[in-house]
């Protein structure tokens, strides 16, 4: 999900989370649970890694949840900073850790709002990396972002948001090429050579 | 739900400062409200110079009383300081050391003797205060007028007595001590019985008529003045206090205390914790992923409130053992106390719950919980008759509606038989519960905005 600022993008990213309740129009949901990491970490800073990932595996009522937490130790690969308390984390690790907690109900969608804000390009890196693993595992996942080289590296379909109104739905190549087709020839070449100044130009000709 | 008090209990044991404060700090306000309300100030310190001559006494027609012990009575009352000039009262007035002072001047006798005589004058004493501080000059006007009308009291009683046996003199006959001798005073009673032997003697007519006038009225004056003998007495005093309780049965003033000093520190462990761990829910963004399907808001609610009442009953009961070491408990009534702290610390957190959904940051909620309980507890110790009406309606408005008064007077009712009803302030507390649940359970609809 991509747009500017106040395009709609957490508001609708709560609502397939069922946190909001939608004004209007219908959300279908399928089998298997849907998996949700707000934007700001949602742990204690006062528990250690593994009792933050205890005490939402408990919560979950996972049968083991010691198990469940060292599953997901590994899987974030925290494993060695088990011990120490959240707050002494970096913001890319706590990201991690606040990702591993949605993904402890085992969902089969999972909603990422603006996963790399406030990182740095080598904690966006090891982040994305993980992202892109769960994924290749079978997990879908929706993001938000409003780094659109971001979201053209690493979203297979995308969703253009602006004023809460649903403008694109598409492949990046699609947006592209829609861009290609609706501007002169100066706007094509340079939305040719970079997506941000294609989205720009999208976003343009639509009146936003 | 007991994942997440164990999680607070977790987090409170790993911020020793939070938790020190949060139980030091009520218990020692709670300590010192009991200790102010249990005892009053101590005895003022009072510079005193009595001028007057060592020898002086009030007379009564020409005769000495014995001394009423003023000075002896007015430094029971206060803590004398012995002074010997006026220049050392004023600078022990001016730099703060006594309260005021007291000069009773030389010529103080001799002006209280001059009131039996043709030209009166006016027996005044002399009070040096320091008005710089308005509230102490209130304070030493009240006690220096409350000692003079008992310095007043004392003399007029002296002198009440003194003419009394004058009274008794003239009715019963005696001596009348005169310098250094005596006079015989025969006396009414006796005047009569003389006159009533010799009466049988005189022969009829009308200086026997004239004698048997004269015994009446020796016996009509003795009998009379023997009942205005007690009458002089009682008017140095007219009007004496008698006390009956009609409404309400006061509890001794050290178990008022030590219900007060209990109550403020259940009500402000209770709400600080519960407004604080529950504002702590949205500071860490933790309440939107807990109430998505983990656990519902009702029970979040309810872990705080259980958190605040299990919190707020431990620390209460611990001062309260605390407390048995200089005042003695009935430990016998620890059931009713249980229901009692148990009941105010339910309406206590539920409060907290309310105050700590309505903001957003801990340290908002921790002064928003202070700028309402410290006041209101406050007010719930204020007396009737002590402010005006009005006020005093506002004042009952206000504390009805926040659990802190009824929460005391359960707690009152519980520690001390005959101390008010226990039922009506368990009910009061127990509508006050639904009342905050239900405003906290709105009040939460925000938190869910993310």
């Amino acid at each position: 999900m991509i747009g500017p600022n106040g395009a709609g993008k957490t508001t609708l990213l709560s609502i397939l989370a069922g946190i909001l309740r939608p004004d209007g129009g219908t959300l279908e949901i399928g089998d298997g649970a849907v998996g949700w990491v707000p934007q700001q970490a949602a742990l204690y800073r006062r528990l250690t890694v593994e009792e933050n990932l205890l005490l939402f595996a408990r919560l979950e009522e996972h049968p083991d949840p010691r198990a469940s937490g060292a599953e997901m130790l590994e899987l974030t690969g925290l494993g060695e900073r088990r011990e120490e308390f959240l707050a002494r984390l970096s913001g890319g690790d706590q990201q991690r850790l606040n990702i591993a907690i949605g993904l402890l109900s085992r969902p089969s969608v999972l909603l990422l709002d603006e996963p790399s804000v406030g990182l740095d390009p080598r904690q966006r890196a090891k982040l994305w990396e993980f992202v892109s693993g769960l994924a290749g595992r079978g997990t879908t996942v929706i993001f938000s972002t409003h780094d659109i080289q971001e979201a053209e590296r690493y979203g297979g379909r995308l969703l253009v948001l602006a004023d809460g109104e649903a403008l694109f739905d598409g492949s990046p190549d699609e947006l592209r090429e829609t861009v290609r087709r609706e501007s002169d020839a100066a706007v094509a070449a340079a939305a040719d050579r970079d997506f941000e100044t294609a989205f720009v130009a999208y976003l343009h000709h639509r009146g936003h | 739900m007991r994942w997440l008090l164990l999680k607070d209990l977790q987090i409170l044991r790993r911020s020793p400062l939070q938790a020190v404060l949060l139980v030091v700090y009520p218990v020692l306000i709670a300590i010192l409200v009991g200790l102010a309300v249990s005892r009053g100030p101590g005895e003022p310190r009072v510079a005193f110079l009595n001028e007057v001559p060592q020898n002086a006494r009030i007379s009564l027609s020409g005769r000495k009383l014995p001394s009423a012990n003023v000075q002896h009575r007015i430094c029971e009352k206060v803590e004398c300081v012995r002074v010997h000039s006026r220049e050392e009262a004023e600078k022990k007035v001016e730099s703060g050391d006594v309260l005021a002072a007291l000069i009773l001047p030389e010529d103080l006798i001799n002006k209280i003797n001059s009131l039996s005589t043709l030209s009166p004058g006016t027996p005044k004493v002399e009070v040096l205060v320091n008005e710089s501080d308005p509230l102490k000059a209130g304070a030493v006007d009240d006690k220096i007028t409350a000692l003079l009308a008992q310095a007043n009291l004392a003399i007029a009683k002296a002198i009440a007595v003194e003419g009394g046996k004058y009274l008794n003199l003239v009715i019963k006959g005696g001596d009348l001590p005169v310098l250094a001798g005596a006079i015989h005073i025969l006396g009414l009673e006796s005047s009569a019985h003389i006159l009533e032997a010799i009466e049988p003697a005189l022969p009829q007519g009308p200086l026997r008529v004239a004698l048997g006038q004269v015994i009446e009225f020796a016996n009509d004056a003795g009998e009379n003045l023997d009942i205005a003998g007690p009458l002089i007495q009682r008017l140095a005093q007219p009007i004496e206090v008698h006390k009956v309780a009609v409404g309400g049965s006061s509890p001794p003033l050290e178990t008022f205390a030590i219900a007060i000093a209990a109550t403020l520190t259940l009500a402000f462990v209770t709400v600080l914790l519960v407004a604080g761990s529950l504002a702590l829910e949205r500071e860490e963004n933790a309440f939107p992923r807990l109430t998505r399907g983990l656990v519902s808001s009702e029970a979040l609610l309810g872990e705080k409130v259980l958190l605040g009442v299990a919190v707020g009953l431990v620390v209460t009961i611990l001062m309260l053992a605390g407390l048995t070491i200089f005042v003695p408990l009935e430990w016998g009534r620890f059931g009713l106390w249980l229901v009692a702290i148990l009941v105010g610390a339910g309406a206590l957190a539920a409060s907290g719950a309310a105050l700590g959904a309505a903001a957003r940051e801990v340290r908002a909620v921790s002064l928003l919980a202070f700028m309402v309980t410290l006041p209101v507890a406050f007010l719930s110790l204020v007396p009737s008759g002590t402010v005006g009406v009005g006020l005093y309606d506002v004042i009952k408005v206000i504390t009805a509606l926040f659990p802190f008064k009824p929460a005391l007077e359960a707690i009152t009712a519980a520690l001390e038989a005959g101390s008010g009803s226990l039922g009506e302030p368990l009910l009061h507390l127990a509508a006050l519960i639904v009342a905050y649940a239900v405003i906290a359970r709105l009040a939460l609809r925000r938190f869910a905005r993310v």
